[in-house]
């Protein structure tokens, strides 16, 4: 019931913005408009009721494989049991991102004891972007660097946009799920030249369990 | 004349960098200006390769987030798979689940005293510390068979119950019967006997570290007005755990958003007043106390309420043996766990837990697969890291170890 209530109290608050409420079940989860997403986090934070002091975590989200599996499961197969998953090979779409590309923020309330998520996808056009929240929690910094690294996406207004766990100079945005799980490049010793060098990787990703997605957990 | 400030690296391999941390720091002489932290040293993208396995193929992984709290890693993990199934794991292995947070709890700040102890000169600590952390290293060992990365938990309970025995010395060429019988002293009962021993000895050992740092005149001038925070800033820059008790934030998540049966035990929270290492240093070995009282408390409790420790549902916890060799269906089951492993239903958690070094969350996604879609941990110490150079700014470079010693980092968590 607290819960429910709260829920209302910040559709209230946020009413001159577009947001909608899209899951209840664990914390509350907001969609929002990239847009409006700096202004709809001012209020979050500094509203006195609310009062959303803490940026936990941000956390960017790929969906371009989203729902899709290895195998069919729900109809018998017509290719006999020993089916092996082979490696897709996935299209680069590196002009678009129609609803690619999504960001989930995790805000904490000491002083109501809440939880809530928000949810904004980025721009469609290549390089993805939304606008940073640096400015309002500062914890935003290294979770927008983590993001942009990993993910690729760009925080508009970011003051200090660099790399920050992949190696130096490397290429690609490594959580993007067309980026194979095993990488392009691979670092050896090379004995003639007697220095580290980077050379394609030698090795294939082989999955050991095929993904399925099984229809009675609906 | 004028002069320029001095580039000056730290690391990547420094002792007191705790891992593969470089600093780059700016100096006006030995004022710290600016200091750049470069991570991702140990990145080896374990949140990528979640996503190509099933679920409980990556608790092991969860252990080497943190490498020196390992189980609590799993909790988190394990409980952001239980909220999106829906299941909820019997109150024995909740309460098997507390007690080992809470002896990880100690292993980690028992870690964290001797090393930071030794960063900022006080030897002696860290072998008293490294003593204590053997025994609790043995209780890992005892219920999980691995001293370190136990993968212990499971969603739905933990692995096996505690064991009715502990492993004992024996004697060889170098280690006398008369030894031998010594060591052995608190390995003759069960598991919980030996936890018991432990937490009746514990407390005086707490005092011995602190008879030799909480008055001490070196340590207070090696942190005391050191790397100061005030609670809107800890706010702002996203600290928690003792990071932000420190700075005298009363939150935290085992009080106020209680998970497992923390709500059923008796025990305080800590708070610093003025946000120095040294209220740290305070929270952090007042914390190893009242881990302590909670230790006992579930002792009590699992002495007297023997149950499962496991899910019934063969869907997600495997069936017996014996019942597999007379049950088609459990026989069935059990192919279907380890080869497939179990779909999740469609949606998205965030799962946290007290972790000794602050919030360890899991964001979770799953679009109704074996496998989770996305995998997000919220490392403590990632946050904690970023404050480094707010921190550090007008501090000597001397300080700059005492900083971070008192943020506790692992680079396990943070580069992932």
């Amino acid at each position: 019931m607290a819960k429910k209530n709260h829920i209302k109290l910040i559709n209230q608050k946020l009413s001159e913005y577009s947001h909608s409420l899209l899951s209840s079940d664990h914390d509350p989860l907001f969609l929002v408009e990239q847009s409006d997403l700096v202004n709809i986090c001012k209020i979050l934070k500094t509203d006195n009721e609310l009062d959303y002091s803490i940026l936990i975590d941000i956390c960017a989200v790929d969906y371009l494989t989203y729902g899709q599996a290895d195998w069919v499961t729900n109809e018998a197969t017509k290719t006999g049991y020993s089916r092996a998953v082979e490696q897709k090979i996935i299209a680069d779409h590196d002009d678009e991102f129609p609803d690619r590309f999504a960001i989930f923020y995790q805000l904490l309330s000491i002083s109501n004891n809440s939880r809530i998520s928000l949810k904004t996808f980025t721009t469609k056009l290549n390089p993805p972007s939304v606008p940073s929240i640096n400015k309002i929690w500062n914890s935003a910094n290294w979770f927008e660097r983590e993001a942009f690294d990993l993910m690729g996406v760009h925080f508009k207004g970011h003051p200090d946009l660099r790399r920050i766990l992949t190696d130096y100079g490397f290429i690609g945005h490594p959580f993007r799920k067309d980026f194979p799980t095993n990488g392009n490049l691979e670092v050896v010793y090379d004995e003639d030249k007697e220095e580290v060098v980077y050379k394609p990787v030698s090795i294939t990703t082989r999955p050991s369990v095929p993904r399925v997605i099984r229809k009675d957990n609906d | 004349m004028t002069e320029s400030n001095l580039s000056l690296n730290f690391g990547p391999q420094h002792p007191a960098a705790h891992g593969v941390l470089r600093l780059i720091m700016e100096m006006d002489g030995e004022v710290v200006k600016h200091l750049d932290p470069h991570i991702g040293l140990l990145h080896r993208g374990t949140e990528k390769l979640a996503e190509i396995k099933p679920y409980n193929h990556s608790i092991g992984y969860m252990d080497r987030m943190d490498y020196v709290s390992m189980m609590c890693c799993e909790h988190s993990y394990v409980l952001a798979i239980e909220r999106l199934l829906g299941i909820e794991p019997p109150k024995r292995a909740q309460y098997i689940r507390v007690m080992f947070d809470e002896i990880t709890r100690l292993l980690n700040h028992l870690l964290w005293l001797g090393a930071h102890g030794l960063d900022i000169g006080a030897m002696a600590l860290f072998l008293y510390c490294f003593r204590e952390r053997e025994d609790l290293l043995d209780c890992y060992e005892a219920v999980s068979g691995a001293r370190m990365h136990a993968t212990y938990y499971r969603p739905g309970g933990v692995y096996r119950d505690l064991p009715n025995e502990m492993p004992k010395y024996s004697a060889n060429r170098y280690i006398s019967e008369k030894k031998v019988k010594q060591l052995n002293y608190n390995r003759e009962g069960s598991l919980l006997d030996f936890i018991e021993d432990f937490t009746d000895r514990f407390p005086s050992l707490v005092d011995e570290y602190e008879t030799l740092l909480t008055d001490n005149r070196i340590w207070k001038q090696r942190t005391v007005d050191i790397g100061v925070v005030t609670p809107e800033r800890a706010k702002d820059l996203g600290f928690s755990g003792p990071m932000l008790r420190g700075s005298g934030v009363e939150w935290d998540l085992r009080r106020n958003q209680p998970y497992e049966v923390y709500n059923e035990l008796d025990f305080l929270i800590p708070i610093g007043l003025s946000g120095d290492c040294y209220d740290r240093y305070l929270v952090r070995v007042e914390e190893m106390r009242q881990s302590t009282k909670i230790i006992q408390q579930c002792i009590k409790w699992l002495r007297d309420n023997p149950g499962s420790v496991m899910i019934e549902d063969n869907k997600f916890a495997s069936p017996k043996r014996d019942q597999m060799k007379h049950d088609m269906e459990s026989l069935i089951y059990h192919f279907k766990l380890f080869t497939e492993g179990y779909s999740v239903p469609k949606g998205e958690v965030y799962a946290a837990i007290e972790h000794p070094k602050g919030e360890f969350g899991v964001f979770l996604m799953s679009d109704g697969a074996n496998k989770p879609y996305r995998m997000k941990v919220r490392a403590p110490s990632f946050a904690h890291l970023a404050a480094i150079d707010e921190m550090s700014k007008g501090h000597m470079l001397a300080d700059v170890v005492s900083i971070i010693g008192t943020l506790d980092i692992v680079f396990g968590e943070i580069d992932r």
